[in-house]
């Protein structure tokens, strides 16, 4: 066979065929084992404590949900829930979303996603674009009817839904017990020769704080564990407010390990992103709430390190107007103006 | 001055006894939401900056489109349009 021909048959063969064995593996291999960065704070702001962080956005899913996402579904392979072409089925506002329709698309498994109407384009488009079928919902009702919306249509049609539910899933907080919180061990004890004083986290699901916090408490039983939790309205994608009637607390979360709430405004949240921005890290709203609460921690001089989790890249608020406040700084904006 | 509805997200029934749509009257949507903050204290400080312009992350929609991408709060309304306030944070709570 020619050079010519043999080219002109494997443009006719699946993609899966010209890249060769695609089981997924590959995939699964890249995610996690995120480098842990060291923040600049002022000393005269922070005294002596160092603010260490976990970049999650070079997971390839762009978020920290790649790592429970990839142990929920690997286990539910392994248990054999797809059996006869089933779905699986989980609400999201979008980041697990991504990684549910990323894995499913490498695992070979059909995925439904159920998520707001008002989740951002950048999200909508990428779960579509891995091929995973996406179920909205009325944007004025919540994310909790869209989570309700999940359950129905897990309950009504158990034959073609597995509802992986990240809210109740095991393995969602296992993952960051197992996963996570040794990563930043080992890295801590290399960059800072101590484990943290101090871990800061929000909540979604539960699954970081309580994964983490569980695994670090095991090594450092006195370790500070703080949430940082959101103002009501609008709120900051993925943090729960928790301690309003009605809120709905994630069945897997250990409240129990969480010391201190510190409360976050969106403003703060966007002001520390693009504070955050000037140190070259370009990150969403979650993460600026994080940094925003250690700084404060750090303020009180009494801690050495201060951990936290930078969950997603900024690049996914685009069209939400977050940066578009962002701008040059006015001395440079001064010169532009003269030429 | 016209009746329009403006639908409520979940987070800011508290503000509007619990109802998930209300009457508000006016000519434009600055107007409507004005009203509305007359009839329901704390309610527009949730909504707007001090300008008078939604928040970052807080969208207004008159029917399908949104108000940013229209005349802003200054996008007249006729009578029994439909206002809605978005929030661009769909995870979280409610």
């Amino acid at each position: 066979m020619s050079n010519f021909a043999r080219a002109r048959r494997e443009q006719d063969l699946p993609i899966a065929a010209v890249m060769g064995a695609s089981d997924g593996r590959g995939i699964l291999a890249a995610v996690g084992n995120t480098p842990l960065i060291e923040l600049p704070m002022s000393v005269k702001a922070s005294g002596r404590t160092r603010l260490f962080a976990k970049l999650e956005s070079v997971n390839p899913g762009g978020s920290i949900k790649d790592r429970p996402v990839a142990r929920m579904l690997t286990r539910a392979i392994e248990a054999g829930r797809f059996a006869g072409g089933r779905r699986l089925l989980d609400s999201s506002s979008g980041n697990a979303g991504i990684s549910y329709a990323m894995l499913g698309a490498a695992l070979r498994v059909p995925v439904t996603i159920v998520v707001p109407g008002n989740a951002s384009r950048e999200r909508m488009e990428r779960i579509r674009a891995h091929g995973a079928e996406l179920v909205i919902t009325d944007p004025i009702e919540g994310y909790d009817f869209a989570l309700r919306e999940a359950h129905r249509l897990a309950h009504e049609r158990p034959d073609l839904y597995w509802h992986c539910d990240q809210y109740s899933n095991e393995d969602n907080w296992r993952a960051h017990y197992e996963g996570t919180a040794d990563e930043l061990l080992f890295q801590l004890a290399h960059q800072a020769e101590t484990p943290p004083d101090v871990f800061v986290a929000g909540v979604g699901t539960g699954g970081t704080l309580t994964g983490v916090g569980r695994r670090l408490r095991e090594v450092r039983p006195d370790v500070r564990v703080v949430a940082a939790i959101p103002e009501t309205f609008p709120g900051i994608e993925g943090l729960k407010p928790l301690g309003h009637p009605g809120d709905i607390v994630p069945k897997l979360l250990d409240e129990s390990l969480i010391d201190e709430r510190i409360r976050v405004t969106l403003d703060d949240a966007v002001a520390m992103c693009n504070r955050l921005t000037r140190s070259g890290l370009f990150v969403g709203p979650s993460s600026g709430a994080f940094v925003h609460a250690a700084l404060e921690l750090a303020a009180r001089k009494e801690y050495r390190v201060i951990v936290t989790v930078l969950s997603d890249t900024g690049e996914r608020y685009v069209s939400t107007g977050m940066w578009s406040g962002a701008r040059a700084p006015s001395a440079r904006r001064s010169k532009a103006k003269r030429h | 001055m016209k009746t329009i509805t403006v639908r409520i997200p979940t987070p800011l029934r508290a503000y509007t006894h619990g109802a998930d749509e209300v009457r508000a009257e006016g000519a434009t949507v600055a107007d409507a939401m004005r009203a509305l903050g007359d009839a329901y204290d704390g309610l527009l400080a949730q909504v707007l900056t001090e300008d008078g312009e939604p928040r970052q992350f807080v969208n207004i929609y008159l029917g399908s489109r949104n108000v940013r991408a229209l005349q802003g709060m200054r996008t007249p309304v006729a009578e029994g349009d439909v206002i809605s306030i978005v929030p661009a944070v769909a995870g979280g709570r409610a």
